[in-house]
């Protein structure tokens, strides 16, 4: 009988050590920022691993295991030894680095125009908005008439004089490079467009008090303050330019020039079925792609990266 | 000081020839050339799908509208207008139910560990959707889900998820956190705070991730040509397997599709356009800009 308190006691005292415990580790958690609050970002991070992270996993394990017995590195090897699939990376460079670069410098000089107050700012702006929710599809498909050899583009150009012959814009890289133009270049000059307004103006004035021209205040003042937008407005139109799928399919010519990482991965799949050697091609594009984004971000984190809004001090 | 004014009044007039600047002029001419070619690609399509017939001249030879009666009937339009809402409205909706909560907790809270979450939403947007969607599809196939209008809806939630956390999140970082606390010295539960103090304050961003959501997805073509089976493609895809199989029907036909399409995002572009500004639509920035 008398073991019956002590027992009881004892089993309310380690209650009371656990529910202590359990308080302090609670509290322990809430000061590094993990309380119940947290469980609200738990679906968001599930949906993330299961749709993306647990597909991008399955993938790579794919593409270690082909589809004949050439070991587990058999469909790389293919890949890079068969030239018709080790040329796509070339030709996605061909297609997606030009694109990139003329839609990030052209909008620079637009940018600069458009800054401040203009009149008509934002229906410009809104016209821009157009071709990028139009979509790659409908601008493909509108630019096989229009740039076609009986399309106004060239007519125009005949009309005038410029040249005697239809240019061949179709069913060749240049196609497909202007479509990404079409496409890409409102894209990267809404988001230069929105870095160049962070920077103060009073800067270049106060460069052009200290003697500087024009060309001087821009080289040495404004484009160091928007090196870095610059760096991620190249990435985000690089990583849409360089998963080019539709408008390399219609506007191309899918078999020769524009037979690009997509392409060729999309082929793969759902022409032969081997999803091995197209999980192969995924993975290939992915680290390539990555590659020259972390080159950029590399390149970036070594410029200026401070307050471009001016102010005193 | 007589030559601080002079200073003053040579940027002043820097500022003057700055506006009539040679440069200014050929970045408009430049400006006004892209907009006349995105202008000629549209009115070529819009040209050609009320075309009788049109080959070598400078306009079609005669007009009709037939062509559209052509194409809703052939392309079962009706039918592919109902699949590509049900899965626009879907998406937006789980996006933000999944997305949202997210978002507060990456604009609220420092926690170890928060660097990976956010790369892990990040990644999805910049990798290309074909490399995730090949072996994304090659899954749902296996669960019998490929093909599906559930199928097609998970594969577009994949970008569209962690665009809504990283849209939402600035926006509630932007709401003062001392609004939250004052709402807990007055004794407000946790869940109260959430419906009376942060869903009315979060309800324009909700509006403008919501609206951002529906326009990429109507646009959005690799992922649903990848999981799409015969009665789940959107308008994109559809339009995308007419041009490819061209030839097979009238390109009038295409182009009245096209033009429906076309139709169908400016009436979606029109009504996001009262509620964010465009320059939200890619830089995913509260846009305070005065014009």
């Amino acid at each position: 009988m008398p073991s019956l308190p002590t027992a009881s006691r004892a089993a309310a005292e380690s209650d009371h050590a656990r529910a202590l415990s359990r308080v302090s580790l609670r509290h322990r958690l809430a000061e590094r920022g993990l309380d119940r609050i947290i469980w609200l970002a738990v679906p968001g991070f599930l949906f993330v691993v299961a749709l993306f992270i647990y597909p991008a996993i399955f993938g790579v394990v794919l593409s270690f295991q082909p589809n004949d017995d050439s070991g587990f590195f058999g469909n790389y090897i293919e890949f890079f030894t068969d030239a018709y699939l080790f040329d796509t990376i070339g030709n996605t460079f061909r297609i997606a680095l030009p694109a990139a670069l003329i839609n990030v410098l052209a909008s620079i000089p637009l940018a600069l125009v458009m800054r401040g107050k203009v009149r008509g700012k934002r229906a410009i702006n809104t016209i821009l908005i157009i071709p990028i929710s139009l979509g790659t599809v409908l601008v493909a498909e509108g630019l096989l008439t229009y740039l076609g050899p009986q399309g106004w583009f060239n007519r125009i150009l005949m009309g005038i004089g410029l040249i005697q012959e239809p240019v061949r814009l179709t069913h060749n890289i240049w196609g497909v490079i202007i479509s990404l133009i079409i496409t890409g270049f409102p894209f990267a000059f809404l988001l230069t467009l929105s870095y160049i307004s962070g920077i103060n103006p009073k800067m270049e004035e106060a460069a052009s008090t200290l003697g500087a021209g024009r060309w001087q205040q821009f080289y040495r003042v404004t484009l160091p303050l928007l090196a870095p937008g610059l760096a991620i407005t190249f990435c985000l139109t690089f990583v849409l330019a360089f998963s080019v799928f539709p408008s390399a399919v219609m506007l191309g010519n899918p078999a020769g020039d524009s037979h690009v990482l997509s392409v060729a991965a999309a082929q793969t799949a759902f022409q032969k079925y081997d999803f091995p050697l197209a999980s192969t091609i995924s993975v290939i594009t992915a680290v390539v792609e990555l590659l020259v984004v972390a080159l950029v971000l590399l390149w970036r984190s070594r410029l200026y990266r401070g307050s471009s809004a001016g102010g005193k001090g | 000081m007589t030559q601080l004014v002079v200073r003053e009044r040579r940027a002043e007039r820097q500022k003057g020839e700055r506006r009539k600047s040679p440069f200014r002029w050929l970045v408009w001419v430049a400006a006004i050339f892209f907009f006349l070619n995105l202008f000629g690609v549209i009115a070529s399509v819009l040209a050609n799908s009320f075309a009788t017939e049109w080959f070598d001249t400078w306009l079609p030879s005669g007009w009709t509208t037939k062509y559209y009666q052509t194409a809703w009937q052939d392309f079962q339009l009706a039918d592919t207008l109902i699949v590509t809402m049900q899965v626009a409205v879907t998406v937006v909706v789980v996006s933000l139910i999944i997305g949202a909560p997210a978002a507060y907790v990456l604009a609220r809270r420092e926690f170890p560990g928060k660097k990976a979450l956010m790369l892990s939403f990040l990644l999805p947007i910049m990798v290309p959707p074909i490399t995730y969607g090949i072996p994304l599809a090659t899954l749902l196939y296996k669960l019998h889900l490929g093909g599906t209008l559930n199928g097609v809806i998970l594969a577009n939630l994949v970008p569209a998820v962690p665009f809504v956390v990283l849209v939402m999140t600035p926006f509630i970082e932007q709401i003062d956190p001392k609004i939250e606390a004052a709402a807990r010295m007055c004794g407000a539960k946790t869940w109260q705070i959430f419906t009376r103090i942060l869903g009315p304050l979060v309800i324009p961003g909700l509006l403008a991730a919501a609206l951002l959501v529906l326009v990429q997805t109507v646009a959005l073509f690799e992922l649903t040509f990848l999981t799409a089976g015969p009665g789940t493609q959107t308008l994109v895809v559809s339009l995308y397997y007419a041009v490819f199989a061209s030839g097979i029907r009238p390109s009038q036909a295409i182009s009245a599709m096209a033009v429906i399409y076309m139709l169908t995002t400016l009436v979606i572009l029109v009504i996001a356009l009262r509620y964010v500004s465009p320059t939200q639509m890619v830089t995913q920035i509260k846009d305070n800009s005065d014009d």
